[in-house]
């Protein structure tokens, strides 16, 4: 992985002692807190219901043992002994005094970590398929890449101030892992006819109140105009991005408002006059930044297999898991583990220190010191040779962290929600608890197969809600919580934003109308092979309304 | 009936303005404003306390009495008297139940 050079080293550490120093003459009275909120906002410092909130950097979801072990530490010293695994790949604390903070930041620097622009009008973290550099349909590693990004964005003083936040995210394989087609811009991998690497470019998409497929404004794009065509995006939405409205800021509104066509042109347009600039990379400067992410080196470990078969045959639980909870790594002798942060009736993203820590020790002992956190709330790790598969198991089952349920319909999105964000209008979290609780059956839970729920407790759709499945929707109605459901959202390759299905359902109805959508697709799918999202597309809603709102749907 | 709550600066905790004029951990000891009057005090005492660089994010909250207790009407407020509604172990909730083990 990336590794900090002294330039690095000691821009992070000037950072803290700037912010060190801000939030001192905050507590002395000398800043006010108009003066001092973006200040904290640019060091990832929320207020939130309870408490601050630190959003922490995960750059493209990529951790060292070292670096896990750390927040271990901070979870431990600073916070509540837990930490939240975002669906933006970050981690944040729910719990930090402010006077804490710098320190925080401090120890963080020490293992190359920071909270610089987790928040602010800029561009925020780079986030990556979770199994870069590991996944057997790769086309090649997109986390270069977002480092490459990573450096040129950090700090940039021209889009600092931008109308509104902006996120990127990288994919290389054909099957998109990190729901590109959903961010500001997303970045798809490719090699074109030649073999010459390159990005399927797409712009505009977005969730939140107006959600948005963004739109491919180049088909292929060679990978050394990467910065130089992302700074023309970003130059056009800098001068054009609407800066009166927040809610019409981000780039999706511009886009859809100018039109793809004539965005795309004045991008062109930009892109020219750039092109040749210092900003095209040249190919020693790629290969130094793909140094980095080379893969570990994989001894051979043919005896995975009869290993695998041996221990299979006298646990079930682990022949469940391994059902669920690997994919296929480039290399025949390993696998990618999903750790799933998704216990039945568990905080979905939550983690303990201890729980932290144990992942560190099993990343260091098996997988080549790496781990990842996937946008859908797990952690991976991205290389365990298949002979060590039950040894991994083991001890997740001894930490409560073996559950086998990744990509089935308690493997669910959540947002904080209402539990702790001052943005939220209703509880996310409990109604995952519920629904996960409702489905803890392992053979049913596989029967019905691939199913993604995403909850979000507001519009702003954190949790994702637009590209589940199922999709819900938190809202306020008359003071009491209501939830609205969406059909047929997907965030992959063939991205979809699902339907409002019908009137919500109040607290205490949500968890039975999941189970009367799940039933509703049971009943009418064609066989096992035909997945929720398939039989949705085929079908279309009538069946669910129909299920779900029976005489009223009549009625209308 | 209101309440003014706010943040506290250099933790975050959240706390409710007292009848003493402290800014209280606990909701039960907050100041409740039955009238205009009430309200502009809890107001003015707020803004003096944010300059003073004591607390952030000031607020007047609705609230009731329900079965003897004070109860906000927004469950929003409900939450931040108490605590994440998924982690009784953590919060105010959890102090509360140390406090008064009867």
């Amino acid at each position: 992985m990336y590794r900090y050079d002294e330039f690095d080293h000691a821009f992070v550490k000037a950072r803290v002692a700037e912010f060190r120093d801000q939030v001192e003459r905050r507590l002395s009275g000398e800043l006010t807190e108009d003066q001092f909120k973006p200040l904290r906002l640019m060091n990832g410092v929320y207020l939130q219901l309870h408490a601050y909130m630190l959003r922490i950097a995960i750059p493209y979801g990529t951790l060292s043992s070292r670096q896990m072990r750390m927040l271990g530490h901070i979870a431990r010293t600073y916070d509540k002994g837990y930490g939240h695994f975002t669906t933006r790949q970050n981690l944040q604390f729910h719990w930090p005094a402010l006077k804490d903070i710098p320190q925080i930041l401090e120890d963080l620097a020490t293992v190359e970590m920071h909270a610089i622009q987790t928040s602010g009008n800029c561009i925020r973290n780079v986030t990556a398929d979770h199994f870069a550099g590991a996944a057997a349909d790769e086309v090649a590693d997109p986390r270069p890449y977002a480092e490459i990004l990573r450096q040129w964005s950090s700090l940039h003083p021209e889009f600092s101030y931008l109308p509104r936040k902006f996120k990127i995210a990288v994919t290389g394989a054909e099957r998109d892992r990190a729901a590109v087609q959903v961010h500001d811009i997303g970045l798809h991998l490719r090699k074109d006819a030649s073999g010459r690497l390159g990005f399927t470019v797409y712009v505009g998409g977005g969730l939140g109140r107006t959600p948005m497929i963004g739109k491919k404004i180049r088909d292929f794009l060679p990978e050394e105009d990467l910065l130089s065509y992302t700074t023309a995006i970003l130059r056009v939405y800098n001068l054009h991005g609407r800066r009166d409205n927040k809610y019409k800021a981000r780039i999706k509104i511009l886009v859809h408002e100018t039109g793809t066509e004539e965005l795309a042109a004045q991008v062109e347009k930009e892109f020219e006059a750039l092109k040749e600039s210092e900003l095209k990379l040249p190919e020693a400067d790629i290969q130094a930044i793909d140094a980095y992410f080379a893969p570990p080196a994989l001894p051979a470990r043919p005896e995975g297999d009869a290993a695998l078969k041996a221990a299979t045959a006298t646990d079930s639980g682990f022949a469940d898991w391994l059902r669920r909870n690997l994919n296929t790594h480039k290399n025949p002798d390993y696998a990618s583990v999903t750790i799933s942060l998704k216990g039945i009736g568990e905080v979905p993203g939550d983690a303990s220190a201890d729980q932290m820590d144990a992942v560190a020790d099993l990343a260091e002992r098996y997988g080549f010191d790496e781990i990842r956190v996937s946008h859908e709330q797990n952690l991976i790790l991205p290389h365990v040779a298949r002979a060590d598969l039950k040894a991994v198991f083991d001890r997740l089952v001894e930490i409560g962290l073996a559950t086998s349920n990744a990509g089935l319909v308690t493997d669910i999105i959540a947002c904080p929600g209402l539990d702790y964000c001052a943005l939220a209008n209703a509880r996310s979290i409990p109604v995952a608890q519920q629904i996960s609780t409702r489905f803890a059956s392992q053979a049913r839970q596989e029967e019905i197969g691939d199913l993604k729920i995403k909850i979000s407790g507001c519009i702003n759709a954190c949790g994702h809600h637009h590209v589940g499945h199922i999709g819900i929707l938190g809202v306020e109605k008359k003071g009491a919580e209501l939830y609205q459901v969406t059909l047929g959202g997907s965030g992959d390759e063939n991205t979809s934003i699902g339907e409002i299905v019908g009137r919500g359902f109040g607290p205490d109805e949500i968890v039975d109308a999941v189970d009367t959508i799940v039933e509703t697709y049971l009943a009418h799918r064609q066989d096992k092979n035909e997945p929720f999202l398939a039989a949705y597309r085929r079908l279309g809603s009538a069946p669910f309304k129909e299920a779900l709102y029976g005489r009223e749907a009549k009625a209308a | 009936m209101k309440l003014l709550t706010a943040n506290r600066l250099i933790d975050g905790e959240v706390v409710w303005l007292a009848a003493d004029g402290r800014w209280a951990e606990d909701i039960t000891e907050a100041e409740i404003a039955r009238d205009e009057e009430a309200i502009e005090r809890l107001e003015k005492t707020g803004r003096e306390a944010a300059a003073r660089n004591e607390v952030v994010d000031v607020n007047l909250i609705d609230v009731e009495f329900v079965d003897g207790a004070i109860h906000p009407i927004r469950l929003r407020e409900r939450i931040r008297a108490a605590g994440p509604s998924i982690h009784p172990d953590l919060g105010k909730q959890a102090r509360r139940r140390v406090l008064a083990p009867v």
